[in-house]
This record gives C-alpha cells, sequence and structure tokens, in this order.
C-alpha cells in the first residue's frame, strides 16, 4: 500500500479519497489496507441519512443542507445512492444533478454510488466509504439512499440520525401506519409542503407517533414541513438534525450506536473473508458443482455445509 | 467478490438546454452495464472536472450543441490535466462541423460522434476504448 495515499486522504485531497472510494466500491483487497489504517482517524463526523420515496425531493433537500452547512463552514461530504439495473448491471446516477452548485466548493465531496445489487437502500461500501469522509475530515456526512418504499431501512444501522422524507399525496392514511420505514425516523419532513395535502400528512404522522407511543420516549421525533426547491424550512431542519445528535450523545444513545455499528462492521468483514477464501477455492469447480445439485445428485444445503467444514478443517491445520 | 466497473460522466457544458442527446447516450451506456453518473443542464468546464474527479470516473462525455465545442472541450482537457487527471478519457458528441474534429482531435479529445451516428456505434466506442484507467496504467 502506497503510505502517501493514506496521508493525502488525511490530508483532504479529492484524488486520493476518489481512488479510496473506487477500490472500496470495487471490493479490492488494498482498500482493507485503506480502511485499517485510517480507522484510528474517523469517528468525528455526524452522519446523517436521507431517505424517502423517489421523487420526494431528497437530493434537493441534501443540496440545500449542503448550503446551510457551508455557511457556517462546515466540511460536508455526501454519498448519494442510486439503483443498479438488476438486468444489465448498469446504472445512472443522477442525484448530482441538484447537487452540482457545489461541485467547485473544496470543502464539499460528493460521491454517487449504484448499489450494485446490494438491498437495504445502500450499496454494500457505503458503510466503508463514509469512513473515508469522516478521516478526510468531513463534519457532516450525508448519506442519501435510493428511493425505498416501505422496508429498505438498513440506514439507521449507518446513519447517527436518519431524515425520512415524505410528499403528501403519495397514498391514503393507511400507507402511513405501516411498519418499515416510518418506525426509523428520527426526524419526519414533509417536502411540497406548499401543496394542499401538507398539513393532513403532518397530522397524519404525528398521529401515527402517538398511536405507536412514540411520544412518550425521550426523543419526539419532529415533523418538519419543508419546501426544498425554495429552501424553505431547511435552517428548522438543520436545527432538528444537530438537536437530535446532541440527545444521542447526552442520552448515551451514540455509544450505543457505535457498539452496533463496530459488531455490524466486524460481521461484514468476516462473512465477506470467508465468502472470498470458499469462493476462490471452488471458482474452477463452480460449474460441476452446480450441475451435480442440477442432476439432483446433492441438494445445495448439503453441499454448502459440505464445502464450509472443509474450508475451516483447513485452517485449523 | 471484486468487481471493477467502468463509470463515466456524462455533462453539457455551455449555455444550450437540450440534453435530449445525453440522457439517450446516458441509459444507452446504463443498459451496456456502465455507471454513468449525469450532471445535468449548464455545467462550467470546472463543475464538470471536479465532478469527474470526485466520481473517479474513467472517461467523460461531453454533448454539445451551442457550437462551443471549440473552445470548451479543450477548457475541459485543460482542467483534467492541471488537476493531474488527463488519463480520464473525453469524448463527446454533439452539432460538430466535420471541420472542426482535427482540431479537437488534436487538444485530446479521443474521438467525437456527429449527429446521424447510431447509438449502437458510440457504446461499442466506449466499450472498446474505455477500461477501468487505474489499471490501464
Amino acid at each position: 500500500m502506497d503510505s502517501s495515499l493514506i496521508e493525502k486522504i488525511l490530508s483532504g485531497d479529492d484524488v486520493a479519497t476518489a481512488r479510496a472510494l473506487r477500490m472500496i466500491d470495487d471490493e479490492l483487497p488494498e482498500a482493507r489496507e485503506i480502511l485499517k489504517k485510517i480507522y484510528p482517524y474517523t469517528g468525528k463526523a455526524h452522519i446523517i441519512g436521507i431517505t424517502g420515496a423517489p421523487g420526494a425531493g431528497k437530493s434537493t433537500l441534501v443540496s440545500k443542507l449542503i448550503e446551510l452547512y457551508r455557511k457556517k463552514s462546515l466540511k460536508v461530504g455526501v454519498i448519494a445512492v442510486d439503483p443498479t439495473s438488476p438486468f444489465t448491471g448498469g446504472a445512472i446516477l443522477g442525484d448530482r444533478i441538484r447537487m452540482q452548485s457545489h461541485s467547485t466548493d473544496p470543502e464539499v465531496f460528493i460521491r454517487s454510488v449504484a448499489t450494485r445489487g446490494h438491498l437495504g437502500g445502500l450499496s454494500k461500501s457505503a458503510w466503508e466509504m463514509v469512513k473515508v469522509l469522516d478521516a478526510m475530515g468531513k463534519e457532516k456526512i450525508i448519506v442519501e439512499t435510493v428511493g425505498v418504499g416501505q422496508d429498505e431501512v438498513e440506514i439507521i444501522g449507518l446513519a447517527h440520525t436518519s431524515v425520512v422524507v415524505l410528499v403528501p399525496g403519495l397514498g391514503d392514511d393507511i400507507q402511513a401506519i405501516k411498519a418499515g420505514i416510518l418506525e426509523i425516523a428520527d426526524i419526519f419532513v414533509v417536502n411540497k409542503a406548499d401543496r394542499p395535502e401538507a398539513n393532513r400528512l403532518v397530522k397524519e404522522i404525528e398521529f401515527m407517533l402517538e398511536m405507536a407511543g412514540i411520544k412518550d420516549k425521550e426523543w419526539q421525533p419532529p415533523v418538519i414541513k419543508t419546501i426544498a426547491t425554495k429552501g424553505e424550512g431547511i435552517e428548522e431542519l438543520a436545527v432538528a438534525i444537530d438537536n437530535h445528535f446532541e440527545y444521542l450523545k447526552k442520552s448515551g444513545k451514540l455509544k450505543e450506536k457505535i457498539r452496533m455499528q463496530l459488531e455490524k462492521e466486524f460481521e461484514n468483514t468476516i462473512t465477506s473473508l470467508i465468502k472470498e477464501k470458499i469462493y476462490r477455492k471452488i471458482q474452477e469447480k463452480m460449474e460441476s458443482l452446480i450441475s451435480k445439485m442440477e442432476n439432483g445428485e446433492v441438494d445445495p444445503i448439503t453441499l454448502g455445509e459440505k464445502i464450509t467444514r472443509e474450508l475451516l478443517k483447513e485452517e485449523e491445520k | 467478490m471484486p468487481e471493477e466497473k467502468v463509470r463515466i460522466l456524462i455533462a453539457k457544458p455551455g449555455l444550450d438546454g437540450h440534453d435530449r442527446g445525453a440522457k439517450i447516450i446516458a441509459r444507452a451506456l446504463k443498459e451496456a452495464g456502465f455507471e454513468v453518473i449525469y450532471t445535468g443542464l449548464h455545467q462550467t468546464p470546472e463543475q464538470i472536472v471536479n465532478a469527474a474527479i470526485q466520481e473517479d470516473v474513467d472517461a467523460i462525455g461531453l454533448s454539445i450543441l451551442s457550437g462551443a465545442h471549440n473552445t470548451l472541450m479543450p477548457a475541459v482537457i485543460k482542467l483534467l490535466r492541471e488537476k493531474g487527471a488527463d488519463d480520464i478519457i473525453v469524448f463527446g458528441g454533439g452539432i460538430i462541423p466535420d471541420d472542426d474534429i482535427p482540431f479537437l482531435k488534436s487538444q485530446g479529445v479521443a474521438e467525437i460522434f456527429t449527429p446521424g451516428t447510431p447509438v449502437s456505434e458510440t457504446i461499442e466506442w466506449v466499450k472498446k476504448h474505455v477500461k477501468p484507467r487505474h489499471k490501464r496504467k
């Protein structure tokens, strides 16, 4: 590993950071070496997740938040995730369109990422990419998920503060009582609040929170109305985001979150290391193994158990 | 598992507001399995180059219909050079007179696609010429 690459990342260099993010996204072996070296320099940033349905205005909100943070001279990193085509493996990453006004600001680093088949609303790489932006000195790191439906909630694990963006007119009231996405919000945003149904949506969310008993807990998710295109409500949103971070710190919840993240990172590392080892070992035999299963000689579970057992035995020696 | 995807920035520098061509190419590249970063209309060369660097793309496709290609395309290439990112391949498309093509190529533009070029031809060219830039060295 080129040690100057690490130094450059730590000094906030865009080229080096971009390169490291690429290695992570492509899952190159060097990526792990980089992550090991930068790890001591992480843990300083406030990670903010922005999630919501496609077209809810997530990218526009992010752009306005960047603007506000830059006025306060905060350094900002953004990871914007868009979906990969399940058929071609290609992707169009278009979140930058709304954020391009910041692309000449040296203290703003924006990276578009494709899901590459990962479910949950993020890319597999998003977790590690955030580490790099953290190490390069970004103070606010915003992670924008893909346009989500109801169940893509991985963002709660990664972000300290999760913002769920809703818009009026997307569904009847029953959508609002479903489990999943609505349960993860630390902050609700009702964007496009100049639409007629906006107040009703705010009421529905508040009612839902009351019913769920969330209102009695230490943190009551605020519901904030915004018109992102006009920049309205952004200041209130930023205040709510900061309040939530303060709450996390004071209540000890931040420590809990960090412990959970460590566990998840540890689990991810082990899983991918073992998977890589096994696949490297059986790569050449793959076709014949699949044929065996196809012919009914063995089922995938028995075969999977056998191969894993053999590998672990070999490791013991 | 390691998987090196080719990433391409499709950008529209300058003042014209016609992005149909750029969007068609972006879609076709997606269909061909590329990761395409699309940055929208009215981009300055600085915005394009900074985006290309942060996104670590392997190539930039510039779509220009305003007639300003002789200024804008070399400007992008000059900035890439200044930032040490001149291994990013630049190709272009739009209403570009044949007479201008030799000049643009002398400035470092790898290929120019003029109106009437089948989309498939552009895609084939990209497939053949654009590889992950860090592998090329």
